[in-house]
């Protein structure tokens, strides 16, 4: 996949402190559009608080973020998503007895044009089904048929994927995965690494965070270690093996940089 | 330490029995002078009344009755109360506070049994109690209770209603104050007023178990329903609509209560039925009820006395302490009935009344 | 590009995935649902059928036992005895799809309408304005309500059992126990016990109010964006919190909007009472949310309708006036109350075990 020169997410000198913990110590990170960017690292290597300061749910004590070439800071994560910085969470956030189309319009609903919307503020159902039916097509899920199914009558999976599409749904430029094969089989897990490449197809740059090596070598194009709350290394599946990665992680290898 | 640990200890337990001693002395004086003023022989009569709440006008009449009657007898008056209905903890503290400034007597209207033990605690201590208006359960719990007769003033709304039919068919809705549990007061009116009318009430502590159609005293009757109101204009409302609906000639009807004879009334109007159709009698008596009797809202109302149960209280312990007799129960009954009257302003024969003029005078709330 | 993928689906249609036939796990995944599970499934999109199926068998039964029972004087007395529960069970249905609770919903309703008829009648002031007065109480103790449990955090139970005797104190105090009849009051005040025929139905402007304040509560849930906020909070309030809801505006604008309807059901009481009492509707609170159980909303939030609030209490109030109608002990009202109860939050679990 193509990625272009200037990054669309980029990171430099990092640091956040919870009193005398240090949770980042300086880190720089880069991520392209159409790129898969992994994060991962050992428990306490400062992964979570890295994707946090990313996603505006903390607000780093030092260093700079830009998006799309921008310097921009995040006071709640609510900033970050306006900027187009979308997340889906491990434990998925959708309300499960919601529907789908409600799911993905959570927050960001639908009037109707004209009186019905702005004086009675009327929302327009029928249309939300049909963008939410469609935002799921463009992602290749064509199993979920039925925008009015309450999310908790879907599998595991299947509720994945309306994250997944909620979060590539909006003109989101960054879409940020945090464990996202954690709690699914073989199956499903293989189909939620589809939708990954499906995003990065679309452009979008995507990071990854997560524990699976294999999923990891399977779908990233670059790979950022963390360790010790410091960037150990930037690497890739073609010049670094699993051993390896994992090796960096625990600290039994280093990178020359 | 210089000295042995037990050395210093004895003295301090010394030096603090000795400040205890001083301080019990001093209290003692400080009680002694105080208790010149109230109790014992040569002092003021002290008696404290403590109701179930001071928001119900009902109570706040017996208040404002006990204040005129311990002016007029010289009694030092102390007015206690709970924080609301069914707060025994308010009302024990205020038991308990009599009894340490040594007082004569106690009148309650108690919240619940948890008052029991004080009330017993201040009768062990010599104080003489009197409950008013609500007898305790066990009712010998007090020395005595001053209590309103709601059998007869159940009865003498049934006599007049009787009286009033004057021979015709009575057709009778009986709007009770619970159907979901058993209070005196509530099968006390309803079974004195069936009753005063001389239907044959089955089991007089319980509502309902009547026949629904036999003869009263001056003619055939009918019961159409037992509805209960919950004892206020809602319930009232709801009550008698739904036994109008069983049966739309009911010309006799028999409340709880004046709230619930407001709803009763409202009910009967939005049916059509006018005042002269329905004969509505209650119990109560207070200003607000018998303002409705001289308004033709209610036909006639047995009226009860808060303000005689709390000065005749009052006048009682003052005798009691001053070396008088001890009140008695009335014959028949077991408490002192301070007395119930018929108020309407069509007085039947032979039935004693007053009319609502008059009523108004002596009317609580 | 666009791949077709294969996921495990609920039965029915699907594409053949890669490979040979479809393996055991697949063939029960596609096995035609049970009629249990079919019912489950229609239960769980429209939760007003329960109740609604309750009713229409109850009428069929107490009718068998009195004729009288589907007249339309029944009928019109039942809509005008249900009104003011109905009205207050809105306020609750709200707040118990936030997975809340309001224990004081008869204790600021009786506060409001005790402010209403005594601004009327002894302060002088014009119905409108005392109406009013009457409102902007209920809705600063909802507003009350609101703070304590979203700025201290105090669970719904614990706090609205605080309010509950701090607003019935106060109504008694404001009062000293005196109710106030509808004569010293402005016409006004009692207008929603005025009667207007409508056909052989003899119906109040309370229970037209009612119907009213239904209409617009339940368009306000189902078609606008708050209700939508207001289901996926009670339904899972972090993925709300995630999704960019704010939870504690929602929360409160809930029970803010929760006093206001109590102080219209106060409102609609003083004309079917024909008075202003702080002794009236005593039991409102079981009430309220016996009539929002019974009716399909879910007690642990995000699932009911309102329609099946108003189901509920038709329900109850039909219990009263059929069994005496049919001159059975009315006892027999509160086994029967006790057991629709228990049935509807059985029917609730089992509602929520669908599955794919």
């Amino acid at each position: 996949m193509t990625s272009q020169a200037e990054p669309i997410l980029s990171a430099r000198g990092l640091v956040k402190t919870f009193g005398r913990v240090v949770g980042l110590d300086g880190v720089d990170l880069d991520l392209h559009q159409g790129e898969v960017l992994a994060v991962i690292g050992d428990n306490g290597a400062g992964k979570s608080t890295l994707i946090k300061t990313l996603t505006g749910a903390l607000t780093p004590d030092a260093g700079e973020i830009r998006l799309d070439g921008k310097v921009v800071t995040f006071r709640r994560p609510q900033d970050a998503r306006e900027a187009g910085i979308e997340t889906v969470y491990q434990t998925l956030a959708v309300a499960p007895a919601l529907d789908i189309a409600s799911n993905l319009y959570l927050a960001r609903e639908e009037r109707r044009k004209g009186v019905l919307g702005s004086v009675f503020r009327m929302l327009d159902k029928k249309g939300m089904r049909e963008r939410a039916h469609k935002s799921v097509m463009d992602l290749g899920i064509s199993t979920i048929q039925n925008m009015s199914a309450p999310v908790e009558s879907l599998s595991g999976g299947q509720r994945q994927a309306v994250a997944v599409a909620r979060a590539a749904a909006f003109g989101s430029k960054v879409v940020v995965l945090d464990e996202p094969t954690a709690a699914l089989g073989v199956r499903e897990s293989a189909q939620v690494l589809r939708l990954v490449e499906q995003l990065r197809g679309r452009g979008l740059g995507v990071i990854l965070i997560s524990h699976n090596m294999p999923h990891v070598w399977e779908v990233a194009d670059r790979i950022h270690v963390q360790r010790l709350g410091r960037c150990a290394g930037v690497i890739s599946p073609q010049t670094h093996s699993m051993t390896d990665g994992v090796a960096i992680m625990t600290g039994a290898l280093s990178l020359s940089t | 330490m210089s000295y042995s640990p037990l050395h210093t200890r004895r003295s301090r337990t010394r030096s603090t029995l000795a400040l205890l001693a001083v301080g019990a002395l001093v209290s003692a004086a400080l009680a002694g002078c105080s208790s010149d003023d109230e109790g014992g022989a040569d002092g003021e009569v002290a008696v404290t009344l403590i109701t179930k709440d001071s928001i119900n006008p009902f109570f706040v009449s017996m208040q404002k009755g006990a204040e005129r009657a311990a002016t007029a007898e010289n009694v030092d008056l102390t007015l206690a109360a709970g924080k609301e209905d069914g707060d025994e903890e308010g009302q024990i503290q205020a038991i308990e506070n009599a009894v340490a400034q040594g007082q004569d007597g106690i009148l309650i209207t108690p919240n619940g049994p948890g008052v029991n033990p004080a009330i017993e605690s201040a009768r062990d201590a010599g104080l003489y109690v009197i409950a008013l208006d609500t007898p305790p359960d066990p009712a010998e719990t007090v020395d005595i209770t001053f209590a309103t007769d709601n059998f007869k003033a159940g009865e003498l709304i049934g006599q007049w209603t009787a009286a009033q039919l004057g021979g015709e068919k009575a057709t009778i809705a009986l709007l009770d104050l619970f159907n979901d549990k058993v209070v005196s007061v509530d099968y006390n009116r309803d079974q004195g007023f069936l009753s005063g009318m001389g239907i044959d009430t089955g089991d007089a502590q319980k509502n309902g178990d009547e026949a629904t159609t036999g003869s009263y005293s001056g003619g055939d009757y009918e019961i159409v329903c037992n509805e209960p109101t919950d004892g206020a204009e809602d319930g009232g409302r709801t009550a008698m609509e739904n036994c109008l609906n069983k049966n739309d000639e009911i010309n006799v009807v028999y409340t709880i209560n004046e709230p619930a004879a407001y709803g009763a009334d409202a009910a009967l109007e939005a049916a059509g039925l006018s005042g002269d159709d329905v004969l509505v009698v209650s119990v109560d008596g207070g200003c607000q009820g018998v303002d409705a009797v001289g308004s033709g809202v209610i036909d006639a109302t047995s009226q009860q006395y808060p303000i005689v149960m709390a000065e005749m209280g009052v006048k009682a312990i003052k005798q009691i302490a001053t070396g008088g007799d001890k009140p008695e129960t009335t014959e028949g009954l077991d408490f002192f009935n301070t007395g119930v009257k018929l108020v309407t302003d069509q007085p039947a024969d032979e039935l004693e009344s007053i009319d609502s003029a008059a009523a108004s005078e002596i009317c609580w709330g | 590009m666009t791949m077709t993928i294969p996921v495990a689906d609920s039965g029915g249609s699907g594409p053949a995935g890669k490979g040979s036939g479809p393996s055991a796990a697949e063939e029960l995944a596609r096995r035609r649902r049970t009629p249990a599970q079919r019912i489950q499934h229609v239960l769980h999109r429209y939760p007003a059928i329960s109740p609604l199926l309750i009713l229409v068998v109850c009428s069929v039964v107490f009718t068998q036992m009195n004729p009288r029972f589907s007249s339309p004087a029944t009928v019109s007395l039942l809509m005008q005895q249900t009104a003011v529960v109905a009205a207050l069970a809105v306020g609750q249905t709200l707040i118990i799809l936030t997975a809340g609770i309001d224990l004081s919903v008869g204790a600021i309703a009786i506060l409001s309408m005790m402010v209403m008829a005594k601004v009327a009648s002894e302060n002088g002031a014009p119905a409108p304005v005392a109406i009013l007065a009457g409102i902007g109480v209920g809705v600063a103790a909802g507003a009350a309500n609101g703070f304590l449990v979203t700025r201290l955090k105090l669970p719904p139970f614990i706090v609205t059992l605080g309010t509950l005797s701090v607003f019935t104190a106060m109504a008694l105090l404001y009062t000293e126990g005196r109710s106030i009849q509808r004569m010293a009051m402005p016409d006004l005040l009692s207008w929603t016990g005025e009667i207007h025929m409508i056909g052989e139905f003899r119906i109040t402007t309370g229970v037209i109010l009612v119907v009213l304040l239904y209409l617009v509560a339940g368009y306000a849930l189902s078609q606008t964006a708050w209700g939508s906020h207001v289901y996926a909070v009670g339904d899972d309030p972090e993925a709300a919190r995630l999704a960019g809801i704010r939870v504690n505006r929602v929360l409160f604008s809930v029970y803010v909007v929760a006093g206001l309807i109590y102080a219209i059901a106060a409102w609609v009481l003083i004309g079917r009472a024909g008075a202003a009492s702080p002794n009236a509707i005593g039991s409102a609170n079981l009430e309220s949310i016996t009539a929002v159980v019974i009716g399909g909303t879910s007690l642990f939030g995000g699932r009911g309708a309102l329609l099946g609030t108003l189901l509920g209490a038709l329900i109850v109030q039909s219990f009263t006036i059929g069994l005496s109608l049919a001159g059975v002990d009315d006892q027999y009202r509160l086994l029967a109350v006790g057991a629709l109860v228990i049935i509807a939050v059985s029917v609730d679990q089992w509602i929520r075990k669908v599955r794919s």
